[in-house]
């Protein structure tokens, strides 16, 4: 089980979480009309091995979208921080 | 090359079992070969097997990093049926199930194919119609399915819980007969040594770093055991399908996750089917050795750890109980993990890759191991002739730009949800 | 020979006997015995059968590596399979039965398995079975014996009557193992402040030191630490517990026995208690499991490893045997041996070691055993049951170098080293390293957030392991208190455990896998077949795969391939550690989340009154909702379309309280639905509501609902009930992410509002009745709301309709749903208002031709569903632009279409659909979604997805359910079934 570092609410359960997506796809802004942009931010994903950085809901606590920085080999957790207070 | 058979275990047992041959050789990699696999899980060794038999390709090689059958072939719940409902999957599974039928003898290795039947036990008339719209369209298709009311659900599961208290009361199942379960290990080291007999090497301790490349074109792979070229490079590496592609500059629609698997200690005969709690994702059969195999949801993230949580143990055991109470006071013996390369509808992807020289066989979720027989012919094929058969014609790259989402449990564009 | 109880020592109440039972005979026992202490020391050798040849085997140890005492244990409801013999606490009245034995213990059936032996070696199930004839069925019915065969306990098929509980802990230090090392560790944690919970499998702390003879100087130290323990208050000491599986983020899974120990638990005590502990760092003190050796016969009850002969004598204060032969290749069997002899056994040592420490010698001399340095035991031979030992010269590798002796005993006590119990460590962290010296595997002592000390890191001796735990605890400055004691630990070793003849065979079958009788021989053959990776070896001999989990195998197979490949052991490889460390009971993990409690239910707040009025309620997801409302034992069927009719003809009332609901609040909250619906949002008026849908981001159809603007910045949405917590998540999910530019808040009201739908042509006068408002078409006209009072309720009144009559939704505060609902029932009489349920609401709909969640089911877009005209074409929404893909656009793909069936029978959902000639195979084309007898139509009607269906009205096409054996015809029509124009909703 992994302990996940709510910014809002400290460190949970993950049973407390969702897992939402991986962070570093930027949908795309609601102007765009390309199908091929939407396509590969609907379906196309890096999916490293080892450092992601991905979107947890806080979906029995505060249900924030968290930003986790974590390893997908070691399940590692590195920080998170509020999605809503990360750069755009 | 000896034949398995009574006789042979007869003489062999006469001498002391000293003179057995090795199931399969341990060549040293050639320099180059017509076609390279990379993977040693049974995909690969399967499609290596159909490339020799099927169409005569026999200069190939299977690369694995560790041993064969290491990753998902040894890691699963070794269920196998051909229940798809999506045009796309429906006959290719049904080819694997009568492939299945005789893969003993064709490979003249017991992989245990035991048709034992499936049973999905539904717990609301919604439910049941969703079901019924699937084993409609398996016996259109010519594949046996039944549908059993809670009378007879309880006739034949007499184990379930068919009290008040159940949670999810228990309207009735839809079944598979000829579904049932096959020995995992055997399926990898059965196509192994039947590949090696047709000619093709198996190399073990061999893992591919990178690819060879001329121009914008694949043309071998670089290995620890050095650099083996190819005229076709065949991925067939679930669980690492995103990480080799990357290797060549593909990025796909997979996201891997993390599915455990649990076992009791062994046990007298107690579940004679496989048998799948529809109130939860949970599934159960028993092995041949005893065991209570046990099986239910992805952990829910990424993760290529190959090593789950408590939190799924627990959704799972608590189905396992819902289902069938007295499975309480059994013990459960170990758990294990396996890195599912999960698509983004829930089917896999065979086929030519935008790549020169690249061909993949991956995406296969959680239901690769069912898929083996017919994955191996399909792609076989696909290699062998340049173009897909028809059974595998709809598993392409392409196909979410065409919108053709083949999605069994209409969860969209979410891999943990499939 | 027998094994005998001494008239003294040992750790057990000798002021009270209690009886335990095996194999229908008493044996009496103390409290402080296990199972197999009281029948070793009554004399029981055989206490069961192992997994292939069901040969006869008697106990190997004393703790949970054994491998051979499995049993069941109790009966009835209560029975339990693979029970360890040693693990097992003795209490009166237990009774326990062999298992894997027919007809009896002493004469089975199965045996006859072990004489055809040579031709059951490795593999050979995937070298035979296959049959002469093409198909499964020659394995299926050979499958059916092997079945029966296998397999070790027998299980129950009644449900447990036993309680499990679960708790959530936390600390700052946990600590695995209250051995020497676990204990020190937990007092210095503990001295200075720290959180601890300490754990320990057995029923007393104490590990190693419990098998000391009583009386030892470290007795006066342990009941001090223990005195202590107990003392400190920031100590939580955990007995009979155990940690079975180490987790990502210092998340440890224990399981306690709480009552594991009586012969039923007590009244509102659980019989097991499941921990799930969180700590800030761990210490494992797990101790080390000595190892078999492995030599022709090493499995005849008697065999067993020295550690455990050790703990019987000082522990249960059972002299094993009389006649001991000690069979090692290191310092730690001397001990035990010269023990033995001192308690009156003739003890014999052989030594694979030709050069012995001078210390262990002169102390074997002087107890008068006969010590034989350079020898080992090559066979032993004994008819269910150790009669002598064939001892030989062996060279440093263990092949024997000249002829044997026979020297007749009745046990032969094994010591090949010492095994670490790193499997909480292997967990986590993976693949441990190989240690040459002590011939085994270590984990690391310190990594991330464990620290691993004593034994189970090989310390020399127990000063060492102390200082370990100490120091691990956080502990400086004085160290624990030291007391003369000799190493305990197998320094000295000579790596050797496989005994042979000189030509490397073995006289005899020599066993490294005992449960699963695995053979030294079958590693050969496997090594020869070619499977030489380790997983190849395990997988395919099983060893190392039985209840043990090869907790005294995986070793000696690991060694033996190694010799056979020529490779170092770290070569080789080791299997991968898997949780649970030992096995767990399952109904210990469920705890109290089974039966009714496997999940929670949700209930409106109106639901007892369906209850108490003879509803049929129905699981909806996690909901029961009302289903239908027999009268006078109705059918289902009669009853809906009784409702149904009801409805169409007065009025009806329905519980819709599970619609989930959300407050979309916020400057920006038009613009936030404008994105997320397919229609228009932004012009929506106060005091309006209006319908809409919304996609997935790939275009297919998500969800729909009806969403009412409360004010100008405030809107009040509903989704399907299926979908509430999704739509909210993803709600979320854009407005953090993505559109963090919009002010908006989106909160779920779903529990805060009960909802009533009133359908039906009087519905309005039943509500201007308990109103008193002003309800007319031209003050509220359809897709309206206002606010009424009913009682002295607030509640908002939308008026909109679901089952295409004049129809209005109450939304209420949730506490007065009931209130509200009984202020209608009581209002109902002049009006003749009643309740309906789901499956009439259902036909209703089905009439209207309104979709629900079997037409939305994820593979549907909005142009297969009719609703294309929604789209705005003047916005992008979510998923506009992917819903235009070209498979998507197909005129070919399913669209929905009413049916009229034809004839008197209704059709089935999921039914398939074929036009009139044509075959019916493949994947036809469409399928039946919805169907219901409509009672305004009189007719048996449908919803379906046909291809190009809006062309094809009037066309009659088959509609088959194979699994049902009913092929219908039916009329393809509109899907709008009843009043298309919709007069009556807005009447």
């Amino acid at each position: 089980m992994l302990r996940i570092p709510c910014p809002v609410c400290g460190l949970r359960d993950e049973t407390e979480f969702t897992y939402g997506a991986d962070a570093t796809l930027r949908r795309p802004d609601m102007e765009e009309t390309d199908p091929g942009v939407w396509h590969d931010y609907v379906f196309i994903r890096d999916n490293p091995q080892g450092r992601h950085k991905e979107y947890w809901h806080h979906v029995s606590g505060c249900r924030q979208w968290i930003l986790v920085e974590r390893d997908t080999l070691t399940h590692e957790i590195f920080g998170s921080s509020l999605v809503r207070e990360v750069a755009a | 090359m000896s034949q398995y058979s009574v006789l042979s275990i007869l003489r062999h047992g006469l001498t002391g079992n000293k003179h057995w041959p090795r199931a399969w050789r341990d060549p040293a990699p050639k320099p180059s070969y017509d076609v390279v696999i990379v993977g040693g899980g049974g995909h690969g060794l399967a499609t290596a097997y159909y490339l020799a038999k099927e169409h005569g390709i026999r200069n190939v090689a299977v690369l694995e990093k560790g041993w064969l059958g290491g990753g998902n072939t040894g890691r699963n719940t070794t269920i196998v049926r051909s229940n798809y409902m999506m045009p796309g999957n429906t006959i290719f599974y049904e080819r694997s199930m009568q492939l299945w039928g005789n893969l003993s003898q064709e490979l003249n290795y017991n992989v245990m194919m035991s048709r034992r039947g499936y049973y999905f036990v539904f717990h609301s008339p919604g439910q049941g119609e969703v079901l019924r719209r699937r084993a409609n369209v398996m016996r259109a298709n010519g594949i046996d399915a039944e549908f059993l009311d809670r009378a007879e659900t309880m006739r034949r599961l007499p184990m379930l819980d068919y009290s008040a208290t159940a949670r999810f009361p228990i309207y009735g199942s839809f079944s598979q007969p000829r579904a049932g379960t096959a020995r995992h290990d055997a399926v990898a080291w059965g196509f192994a040594r039947a590949a090696d007999k047709q000619g093709v090497d198996i190399i073990q301790q061999c893992e591919v770093m990178g690819y060879i490349w001329d121009k914008d074109k694949i043309v071998g792979v670089e290995t620890t055991r050095g650099p083996i070229r190819a005229n076709k490079v065949a991925l067939a590496v679930a669980g690492h399908t995103s990480h080799l592609a990357a290797k060549a500059g593909l990025r796909l629609p997979i996201e891997t996750h993390v599915l455990q698997a649990y076992v009791t200690e062994p046990l007298k005969p107690l579940v004679d089917h496989v048998i799948i709690y529809g109130g939860a994702h949970f599934y159960i059969s028993q092995s041949d050795k005893g065991g209570l195999v046990l099986g239910g949801d992805l952990d829910g993230f990424n993760s290529y750890a190959q090593r789950g949580g408590l939190p799924t143990v627990e959704h799972t055991l608590q189905s396992a109980k819902a289902l069938m109470p007295s499975i309480s006071r059994l013990r459960l013996l170990r758990q294990w993990a396996g890195a599912m390369d999960m698509t983004m509808d829930g089917s896999p992807i065979i086929g030519k890759m935008p790549i020169e020289g690249l061909w993949l066989n991956g995406g296969w979720c959680y239901g690769g191991f069912k898929a083996i027989p017919a994955s191996g012919y399909c792609f076989a094929w696909t290699l062998a002739k340049g173009e897909p058969h028809p059974d595998n014609a709809e598993f392409t790259l392409q196909r979410f730009e065409r919108g053709y989402q083949i999605d069994e449990s209409g969860a969209g564009p979410d891999p943990k949800a499939h | 020979m027998t094994a005998r109880r001494l008239l003294g020592g040992g750790r057990i109440d000798r002021s009270r006997q209690i009886t335990v039972q095996f194999d229908g005979r008493s044996f009496l026992a103390h409290p402080g015995d296990t199972l197999a202490s009281a029948l070793l020391a009554g004399g029981q050798k055989i206490l069961g059968r192992s997994f292939k040849y069901h040969r006869p085997r008697g106990l190997v140890a004393a703790g949970v590596e054994e491998t051979n005492a499995l049993v069941h244990l109790r009966d009835g409801e209560r029975h339990e399979p693979n029970a360890q013999a040693t693990m097992v606490e003795a209490f009166d009245g237990l009774r326990s039965t062999p298992q894997n034995a027919w007809p009896s213990l002493q004469f089975d059936f199965g045996a006859i398995n072990g004489l055809l032996s040579r031709f059951f070696g490795a593999g050979f199930y995937y070298k035979t079975f296959i049959g002469p004839f093409s198909g499964t069925k020659f394995w299926m019915f050979c499958e059916g014996f092997i079945r029966q065969a296998a397999g070790m306990g027998r299980a129950t098929t009644l449900a447990d009557p036993d309680q499990y509980e679960k708790i959530n802990a936390f600390c700052d230090v946990l600590i695995v193992g209250a051995g020497p090392a676990g204990i020190a560790a937990a007092l210095a944690a503990g001295r200075k402040g720290d959180n601890v919970i300490l754990v320990e499998q057995d029923r007393d702390l104490g590990g190693s030191l419990l098998s000391e003879p009583v009386g030892s100087p470290s007795d006066g130290w342990l009941a001090q630490a223990r005195a202590e323990l107990d003392d400190l208050p920031n100590i939580r000491v955990l007995t009979r517990t155990t940690a079975f599986g180490a987790y990502d983020c210092e998340v440890f899974g224990l399981v306690e026995r709480v009552q594991d120990h009586v012969l039923a638990p007590e009244r509102g005590k659980p019989r097991q208690r499941y921990w799930v502990v969180r700590t800030s760092r761990a210490v494992l003190a797990t101790g080390a499991i000595e190892r078999p050796m492995v030599f022709a016969g090493n499995d005849m009850p008697g065999v067993m490893l020295t550690s455990a002969v050790r703990s019987y004598l000082n522990r249960y204060a059972v002299l094993a045997g009389e006649r001991i032969v000690v069979a090692t290749n290191n310092d730690s069997a001397y001990t035990a041996a010269v023990e033995l002899a001192k308690s009156g056994a003739k003890v014999t040592i052989c030594d694979i070691r030709k050069e012995i420490p001078a210390q262990l010698g002169a102390n074997a001399k002087s107890a008068g055993i006969d010590l034989r340095p350079a020898h080992a035991v090559l066979k032993v031979t004994g008819c269910k049951g150790v009669k002598a030992a064939y001892l030989v010269p062996v060279s440093s590798q263990g092949k024997a170098t000249g002829g044997s002796v026979r020297v007749a005993c009745d046990i032969v006590a094994m010591s090949g080293g010492w095994a670490p119990t790193l499997h909480l460590w292997s967990q986590r962290f993976g693949k441990p390293i190989y240690s040459e010296g002590l011939d085994t595997f270590l984990p690391l002592a310190e990594k991330g957030a464990f620290t691993c000390v004593g034994s189970l890191v090989g310390s020399a001796s127990l000063r060492d392991a102390l200082q370990q735990g100490h120091k691990a605890g956080g502990g400086t400055g004085k160290e624990p208190a030291l007391f003369g004691h000799a190493d305990f630990w197998g320094r000295n070793l000579l790596p050797v455990t496989v005994v042979t003849k000189a030509d490397g065979g073995t006289p005899g079958k020599a066993f490294v896998d005992f449960q699963h009788d695995v053979k030294l021989a079958d590693i050969d053959q496997a090594y020869r077949e070619g499977y030489v990776s380790i997983e190849h070896l395990k997988r395919y001999t099983t060893s190392g795969m039985a209840a043990d989990q090869g907790k005294t195998s995986n070793l000696n197979a690991l060694a033996r391939m190694a010799e056979l490949r020529g490779l170092a052991i770290p070569n080789v490889g080791t299997t991968t550690f898997r949780p649970p460390y030992t096995p767990v009971t399952i109904g210990a993990i469920v705890a109290h989340d089974h039966g009714l409690h496997l999940r929670p239910t949700r209930l409106s707040t109106i639901h007892d009154w369906h209850t108490e009025n003879g509803a049929e309620m129905m699981d909806a997801g996690l909901w029961l909702r009302p289903w239908y409302y027999p009268e006078n034992g109705e059918s289902i069927t009669e009853a809906y379309v009784r409702e149904a009719i009801h409805v169409r003809e007065h009025v009806g009332i329905v519980d819709v309280s599970t619609l989930g609901k959300i407050a979309v609040q916020g400057p920006d909250a038009a613009e936030f639905l404008n994105r997320v619906y397919v229609n228009g949002f932004k012009t929506l008026p106060v005091g309006r509501l209006r319908y809409g849908i919304m996609l997935r981001e790939d275009g297919f159809v998500f969800d729909d609902g009806a969403t009412a603007r409360i004010g100008e910045y405030d809107y009040f949405m509903s989704t399907t009930t299926a979908n509430a917590a999704k739509v909210l998540a993803r709600a979320e999910y854009l407005l953090q992410t993505a559109w963090r530019d919009l002010k908006v808040h989106v909160t779920s009201v779903t529990d805060q509002w009960a909802a009533i739908a009133v359908a039906g042509p009087k519905s309005r006068r039943v509500l201007t009745d308990v109103t008193s408002a002003d309800l007319s078409r031209e003050v509220l006209p359809n897709n309206h709301f206002t606010y009424v009072t009913i009682g002295d309720v607030p509640c908002r009144l939308h008026r909109m309709s679901f089952s295409g009559e004049l129809a209005y939704e109450i939304y209420i505060p949730a506490k007065s749903g009931r209130k509200v609902w009984e202020a209608l029932i009581a209002a109902g009489p002049p009006h003749n208002l009643k309740p309906y349920g789901l499956e009439a609401m259902g036909a209703l709909r089905i009439e209207k031709g309104h979709i629900a969640g079997s037409e939305i089911e994820g593979r549907t877009t909005m142009k297969d569903l009719g609703l294309e005209g929604f789209a705005s074409s003047k916005k992008p929404f979510v998923g506009s632009v992917l819903r235009k893909r070209p498979v998507l656009e197909d005129p070919k793909r399913p669209s929905l279409v009413g049916l009229e069936i034809i004839g008197n029978q209704g059709a089935t959902a999921g039914s398939l659909l074929f036009a009139m000639n044509a075959p019916a195979k493949g994947h036809g084309e469409g399928w039946v979604s919805s169907t219901t007898y409509s009672p305004a139509l009189k007719k048996n009607i449908a919803l379906a997805l046909l291809s190009r269906g809006p062309e094809r009205f009037g066309e009659t096409i088959q509609v088959v359910d194979f699994v049902g054996n009913q092929t219908l015809h039916a009329k393809v029509v509109s899907h709008h079934f009843f009043d298309p124009e919709g007069h009556r909703q807005n009447g």
